[in-house]
């Protein structure tokens, strides 16, 4: 089920992003990562790895690693509605550039940020790790997290954290 | 570097690249069994055909220095010039300078060491040529040579007596004919004119015979005679050597001909001859052979007829590769990707076929099913070549690093026409390449050390490869020194890569050498001996999904056995399930299938009186839930151990593509990629070498915590 997306006319000195839920959190990603949105499911479980790497998903014929983007943040469970789905975003640049799902509990909208109205993230206070924020935006009625989505979906990382699993394991 | 050119460039290219690596080995062969004429023909037309296509690209510096080569060569072929291990030497290292003037002839820039080089080489190469046969040097002097595609012609003319008559004048045919090329003699006979009382002056009784040296074609000296051939007597036959016409013969096109269009498409005769020849051949009741008609007619030699014989079975001995079709290796991986997607989506027909139930269905995919499996066995059998030429290859290594070392070092190679996936080739060659050094250079001894021994005082280095079990075994091995366990055992606790050899068995003990920063050599030598290389070997194997095992016996030599899959695109597969999980093994590692009896949570079980380690997949994964009750054991070897897997559904065979797993997977070393299942879900390939051996060491601390207990 791919969820329409409605844009508007794009300001000067603004770019475009999308923004989704997660834990009551509204977060703001650059549209031009985004490929497309999924309904969730379909997910293959890879044992033994980090909880939050949920597994793999078969999208028409390629293999993706789709990443629980609560539990990165620290939450154990998800819980599963009915507008829990799958963001399909490409990370890294190049050759190196793959693409990657991540699990968000739903999405909201493509809206217009002004670049200098993003303040930078608080030095405390969030709920998240303050190095997967780039910034704050303040819109009518709440904040809105800007996010490194290349920093949340570091394969370095991610790969340092599965090796270290890797060990414990064997 | 990266070469970005033309077509016709990239051609030359690679053609040059194989005439060098097949003079490279006709030279070598030339080395072992002595100055054959094929070898040194072998050899001069690599350097004879680089030259030429060099010429055609205006690639000057490859053109000078090919020719200095070439005379030397030409010099030996004809006997002027005996050919001995340093003048081989010597014609292997020009071979590796004319690869390289082409590679950097070709990228734009040749750079004035490579050229000093060259000189040095040419220097070395005149005084093999006595005297001006080498005077040609530069490349504007070589324009002046006689050029490419000349050859000597015999003409005849018999003058019919109506010549005159007619009008003609057989001095102006000699201007003509002279105008051609070079007219190098020209006889004249007169045995027919009679007495002069009987003379007619307005006959002609004369009869010419001529050589003439031209580039142009056998026709186009035929036309000078075309307002005489009517009257008079023409016979043009090539002269000198026969073999000139072969090449011609070689080159003509593929397929089914007729002896006479084979000699006709090569230009040993002309239409004219051939059909005169046919004419005659009618004529006679008997119907003699044409071929034979035309010897007897002069227009061709019989050697020459004889090669256009062979040609015409389809068995004349011709460059292997010139019955290869050369396609863009991108264009082959495209085709085996596309074939697998088709088999995925033949698996999913197949899956929703069976929900309905229709035994006409059935009938049809299981046709398709047939057909495409024979379609991806014939695109991977593209993909597929012999490792001969790659063995070949270490002729060379072998001889230089064993003259360098001072050591009497013989290659043996067996196995050459096994078949591997052309990847694996290309990235098998460098790690090879550091076996074959390190055999070189640690595994046989010194010359005198050899003696002592009471060996021979040569060396052997075997190469070898086979198929076992859906794998490609290539074997490197030496009959030197043998490796030394204790010394490695030493070594490796020096290193601080193992603490003690306890309970290690020589086989591990020996796998210590691949481990990065080991090296044993006493003394580090330029070849080997600085701990690099080794570890690398291993990790390339490791991407190849390959593996290596070492065996050794000290003073009698050391068998290193490469283990590689056939191929790294598609995979024979055997689905097994645990929970809502499935599994892919791969069905040449599976043995058999029994069912768990008993189980009594144990690490092993009895099969057939041997005990049999095993994993269960369920635990070792974590997956949730209760085990079937009839769970079952795939047993699997691989590389001669054999472990059980411990599944709760065995769900049957599939064949699929392997599809990589993203780069955040590569610390899961349990699975080796995975497969899109006819269902449209991901199936994980087991890593059976990873899981044998987790499976073979939880067995080693259960029975060290038994022996410990009791």
């Amino acid at each position: 089920m791919a969820q329409a997306l409605e844009t508007s006319a794009q300001p000067a000195d603004s770019e475009q992003y999308l923004t989704f839920m997660q834990s009551g959190d509204m977060y703001a990603i650059p549209l031009l990562g985004v490929k497309e949105i999924i309904e969730y499911g379909g997910i293959t479980p890879i044992p033994t790895l980090p909880s939050f790497i949920r597994g793999v998903i078969n999208l028409r014929g390629r293999v993706v690693p789709v990443i629980d983007l609560g539990c990165r943040f620290g939450k154990t469970e998800r819980e599963v509605t009915r507008r829990t789905c799958i963001i399909i975003v490409e990370v890294g640049s190049g050759e190196e550039s793959q693409d990657m799902g991540v699990i968000v509990d739903s999405v909201s909208a493509v809206i217009d940020i002004p670049m200098s109205n993003i303040q930078p993230p608080p030095a405390f206070g969030a709920k998240i790790r303050v190095d997967f924020i780039q910034g704050m935006w303040k819109s009518d009625d709440r904040f809105v997290i800007v996010m490194d989505i290349d920093r949340v979906l570091s394969v370095d990382e991610i790969t340092n954290m599965a090796e270290a699993l890797q060990e414990s394991v064997a | 570097m990266s070469l970005d050119f033309s077509g016709a460039l990239k051609a030359f290219a690679q053609e040059s690249k194989e005439l060098l690596a097949e003079m490279e080995q006709s030279l070598l062969t030339l080395e072992e069994e002595g100055a054959k004429k094929e070898l040194v023909d072998a050899v001069f037309r690599a350097a004879h055909t680089i030259k030429g296509s060099g010429g055609l690209f205006g690639l000057d510096h490859v053109v000078a220095f090919t020719h200095d080569v070439e005379g030397v060569l030409d010099a030996v072929r004809d006997g002027r010039l005996d050919i001995d291990g340093d003048l081989i030497s010597l014609l292997l290292s020009c071979g590796d300078q004319i690869g390289r003037l082409v590679e950097s002839s070709l990228a734009g820039e040749v750079e004035g060491e490579l050229l000093r080089k060259g000189a040095a080489l040419q220097a070395q190469l005149q005084r093999y040529l006595p005297g001006s046969a080498s005077a040609v040097a530069t490349p504007e002097a070589d324009v002046g040579e006689t050029p490419q595609g000349a050859r000597g012609w015999h003409i005849s003319l018999r003058c019919g007596r109506d010549l005159l008559r007619d009008g003609m004048d057989p001095l102006s045919i000699l201007h003509y004919i002279s105008t051609l090329g070079e007219l190098v003699r020209v006889t004249t006979f007169c045995g027919h004119m009679p007495a002069a009382e009987e003379m007619d002056p307005e006959s002609c009784y004369l009869a010419f015979e001529m050589d003439l040296i031209t580039e142009q074609a056998k026709e186009e000296i035929e036309d000078a005679f075309e307002f005489v051939s009517a009257s008079s007597e023409v016979r043009i036959t090539p002269v000198g050597d026969p073999d000139s016409w072969d090449e011609a013969i070689e080159a003509t096109p593929e397929g089914e001909h007729r002896l006479g269009e084979i000699l006709l498409d090569s230009g040993a005769v002309t239409r004219n001859e051939l059909e005169q020849a046919l004419k005659q051949q009618e004529s006679v009741p008997e119907r003699p052979k044409l071929g034979e008609i035309l010897v007897a007619r002069n227009a061709v030699q019989e050697k020459t007829v004889n090669t256009a014989l062979e040609k015409q079975a389809g068995v004349v001995k011709k460059q292997r590769q010139d019955s290869f079709l050369k396609v863009d290796a991108q264009k082959l991986d495209h085709l085996i990707n596309l074939i697998g997607e088709l088999m995925i989506a033949n698996a999913e027909v197949r899956v929703k076929a069976e929900h309905i139930r229709e035994s006409h269905l059935d009938e049809s995919i299981a046709n398709s099913t047939r057909f495409i499996e024979a379609v991806r066995d014939c695109a991977l059998s593209l993909r597929m070549v012999q490792i001969g030429d790659t063995f070949n290859r270490f002729q060379r290594v072998v001889r230089d690093l064993a003259r360098d070392l001072g050591k009497d070092i013989r290659l043996v190679v067996s196995g050459g026409d096994t078949d591997l996936d052309k990847t694996l080739v290309e990235r098998i060659s460098e790690p090879l390449t550091h076996l074959v050094r390190n055999a070189i250079d640690h595994g046989i001894e010194s010359d005198t050390l050899r003696r002592e021994r009471g060996k021979a005082a040569t060396g052997v280095i075997r190469l070898n490869a086979f198929h076992e079990r859906g794998s490609i075994v290539i074997e490197v091995s030496d009959d030197g020194g043998g490796m030394n366990p204790e010394k490695i055992v030493a070594k490796g606790i020096e290193k601080q890569l193992i603490r003690s050899a306890e309970g290690m068995s020589d086989g591990e003990i020996f796998k210590l050498i691949f481990e990065p920063g080991f090296s044993t050599a006493e003394q580090v030598t330029n070849v080997s001996g600085r701990g690099v290389g080794m570890d690398a070997v291993k990790k390339t194997l490791e991407e190849l999904r390959g593996s290596v095992e070492v065996e050794s016996e000290l003073g009698k030599g050391s068998t290193i056995r490469l283990r590689l899959p056939l191929t790294l695109a598609i995979i024979n597969g055997f689905l097994v399930g645990v929970g809502d999980s499935k599994y892919v093994v791969p069905l040449e590692m599976v043995d058999e299938c029994v069912e768990l009896n008993g189980d009594g949570g144990g690490d092993f079980m009895g099969l057939r009186g041997l005990a049999l380690p095993f994993l269960r997949l369920r635990d070792l994964f974590s997956i949730d839930g209760r085990p079937s009750d009839r769970q079952s054991v795939v047993v699997v070897q691989y590389a001669g151990r054999r472990a059980g897997l411990v599944v709760d559904r065995l769900m049957g065979e599939l064949q699929t593509v392997i599809k990589p797993l993203g780069d955040i997977f590569t610390p899961l070393k349990w699975v080796s990629g995975c497969t899109l299942l006819g269902s449209g879900d991901v199936g994980l390939i087991l890593d059976i070498p990873e899981l044998v051996t987790r499976a073979e060491n939880a067995q080693n601390q259960y029975v060290g915590r038994k022996m410990a207990a009791g």
